[in-house]
């Protein structure tokens, strides 16, 4: 077990280094930092000397490596359109994300699982057939579309037909208040919701519907057990297993944050800054969210193999 | 060893419906056919598709690009009426005429950053798998690098380093923006991935067989052998991979077109269609997103069948 993790967090070093000179090439090349200092106002030497601080004069590679020695320390450096340190920006992110994402997460997995399994215990019913049409519709459906869709109806057209409505979050409000929290976390919520639950119901329900039929229902039933208690007592726990998947598949998508559904709802969370910063060119806030959410992503997927075998037994790691 | 003679002797009367299954075996290809078509929803899929694509190449028979293309401040944002069947757009251009010619570009834009992304999965995923060792090793590691970045943050990047600077375009006497070579590009180099891994894992089963011990034993170079024998044998995961990625590509077209990165005005496509929705939907415009949306709904929808009849189709091995 000890070797396995270390190899896996080995290879994910390895991963990483790829990931970063990549991005960090990519990013360096698709836009000129120092473009913002040509508006004319500039001197040539005056450009020569921000070019030299920034260390912009220097070849690529060891742009790469001194960028890289400093990121691996925490400092990111700062960022170039507003020259704040680029780990304030993020740190002043992270918690609004969290608060979108976490709380969408839960209403994820919640719904999912109980519609999930509930569909997989009455196969083929109304219920069932009904839920499999719609699941599959939703997972057809663009996550702008519904966006825009509940934001029309709640928020614009329940204004219009004076009924009490919803923000569209494009107003000026305070993070702080937990009434304005709540009011205009809903729509974004429900929005990323929808797309999610669509897809994950399928899953648990598959997954539900495999367990039920194994040999140790069958004698759990045989031996007279009411199906409540099979249901909820014995497939119930290892039919939730996904469910450690799908959290771990998420985890670093909870500090990413949901571009689009950021952007329609005006949410300031860290996808709309990244999309932001990344049309202005600022790479020192683009390659600290791109380290960040990619080391998440290595770091939850070890955490999610290792978190398997450890609740079910059946599972060996190789 | 000796044996009743009566018990070896043919039937007397051949069944002839039997015989005539022999007669007349099945090709794969057949077989495949016949279970595509008793899925129903693929069979409806595949209408559906059938009917969009015919919608959108027809219409251009009835609206010219130069319509589509064409402002007309006065009538701007007009609501669905007769004249303007999905209104008008905030430039005062003709939505259903857009419609038309953005599915045109989604279209094709969907279909070649597939192609792209065939390339350069079965390229990677051939070689990965075939060769193994450390060509093996560094090839996924770079795939796994590749599916670490969310593909939106991805998507991002890449637009922004082949958006800077986009001249237009002459093809078939019609005139692009450049942009939309971008997006085929951004899209095709980030939606490889599984299809390389899809690719490697049959090919590494694959190469353990006799028959490619054979033709190792008989010279045939390790090119003939990846792209004559171990390839055509992967076929049919492909192709399903390629049909949902279709689904797949069309969605992450209208997703930066959407965010402003990808095709860029007066081209239309199904995304940009929508990309100043956000700014609009205070004003009660609903026409500008519902209509493109629909379209890229049911696109993906009927694909998605497409794509589920055919994986049944092509892999009865396979339980779904």
């Amino acid at each position: 077990m000890t070797t396995y993790i270390i190899r896996r967090l080995i290879q994910g070093i390895f991963i990483l280094m790829i990931i970063t000179t990549v991005s960090f090439g990519l990013t360096r090349l698709s836009s000129d930092p120092m473009a913002q200092y040509t508006l004319g106002r500039v001197s040539a030497a005056d450009r020569e000397r921000i070019r030299k601080n920034l260390g912009l004069d220097q070849p690529l590679p060891v742009q790469y490596f001194r960028w890289l020695s400093l990121a691996v320390r925490g400092d990111f450096g700062y960022s170039i359109t507003n020259r704040l340190p680029v780990s304030e920006l993020i740190m002043q992110r992270i918690p609004q994300t969290l608060v979108l994402m976490v709380t969408a997460e839960v209403v994820i997995i919640v719904l999912s699982a109980l519609l999930g399994i509930y569909s997989a215990v009455k196969q083929y019913s109304l219920f069932d057939n009904v839920l499999t049409g719609l699941s599959f519709i939703g997972f057809s459906l663009p996550i702008f579309f519904i966006a825009l869709t509940l934001m029309f109806i709640f928020a614009v057209q329940f204004k219009v037909w004076g009924l009490p409505y919803l923000p569209t979050g494009a107003d000026v409000w305070d993070f702080k208040d937990p009434y304005e929290l709540v009011i205009h976390l809903i729509l974004p919520v429900a929005s990323l919701a929808i797309i999610q639950v669509a897809g994950y119901t399928r899953y648990l329900r598959s997954s539900m519907l495999e367990v039920l039929s194994q040999d140790y229902i069958r004698t759990a039933r045989a031996k007279g057990l009411v199906e409540r208690a099979v249901v909820v007592r014995h497939a119930l726990r290892n039919a939730a297993l996904p469910l450690v998947t799908l959290i771990g598949l998420d985890a670093p998508a909870l500090l990413a944050g949901a571009i689009v559904t950021e952007t329609v709802y005006s949410w300031p969370g860290m996808g709309r800054l990244f999309w932001q910063q990344a049309g202005r060119g600022d790479y020192p806030t683009v390659m600290a969210i791109l380290l960040i959410v990619s080391t998440a992503v290595v770091f939850f997927q070890i955490v999610t193999d290792v978190a398997y075998t450890m609740i079910d037994p059946r599972i060996r790691l190789s | 060893m000796t044996q009743a003679p009566d018990t070896i002797k043919p039937p007397l009367t051949l069944n002839t419906a039997a015989a005539e299954g022999l007669a007349a075996p099945h090709s794969p290809g057949q077989l495949a056919w016949r279970r595509f078509k008793r899925h129903r929803m693929a069979v409806f899929g595949g209408f559906g598709l059938i009917v969009l694509v015919v919608f959108i190449i027809t219409g251009s028979f009835f609206y010219t690009e130069k319509y589509a293309n064409f402002n007309a401040p006065a009538r701007r944002l007009e609501a669905p009426s007769p004249d303007h069947y999905f209104g008008t757009d905030s430039t005062g251009r003709d939505l259903f005429a857009r419609i038309i010619y953005g599915g045109q570009i989604s279209l094709f834009i969907g279909i070649l950053s597939v192609a792209l992304a065939l390339l350069l999965g079965i390229t990677i995923g051939g070689l990965a798998g075939y060769y193994g060792g450390w060509v093996d090793a560094i090839l996924m590691r770079f795939t796994e690098a590749a599916l670490s970045i969310p593909s939106l943050f991805l998507l991002i990047i890449l637009g922004k380093l082949f958006g800077s600077e986009i001249p237009t375009l002459k093809l078939l006497g019609r005139t692009f923006s450049g942009s939309v070579i971008v997006v085929i590009l951004v899209i095709g180099l980030t939606s490889w991935m599984y299809l390389a891994r899809i690719v490697r894992a049959n090919i590494l089963s694959l190469r353990e067989m006799d028959y490619i011990a054979a033709s190792r034993a008989l010279g045939v170079s390790n090119f003939r052998i990846i792209v004559q024998h171990l390839i055509p044998n992967t076929i049919a995961p492909i192709i399903v991979a390629a049909t949902l990625g279709l689904a797949n590509a069309i969605i992450l077209e209208a997703y930066v077109s959407f965010l402003g990165l990808g095709v860029q005005p007066p081209t239309a496509s199904w995304g940009n269609l929508m990309d100043q929705s956000i700014s609009l939907i205070q004003r009660g415009v609903w026409w500008m997103w519902v209509f493109p949306s629909l379209f890229i709904v049911l696109t993906i929808l009927f694909t998605n069948f497409v794509g589920d009849g055919l994986r049944d189709a092509l892999d009865p091995r396979r339980k779904v």
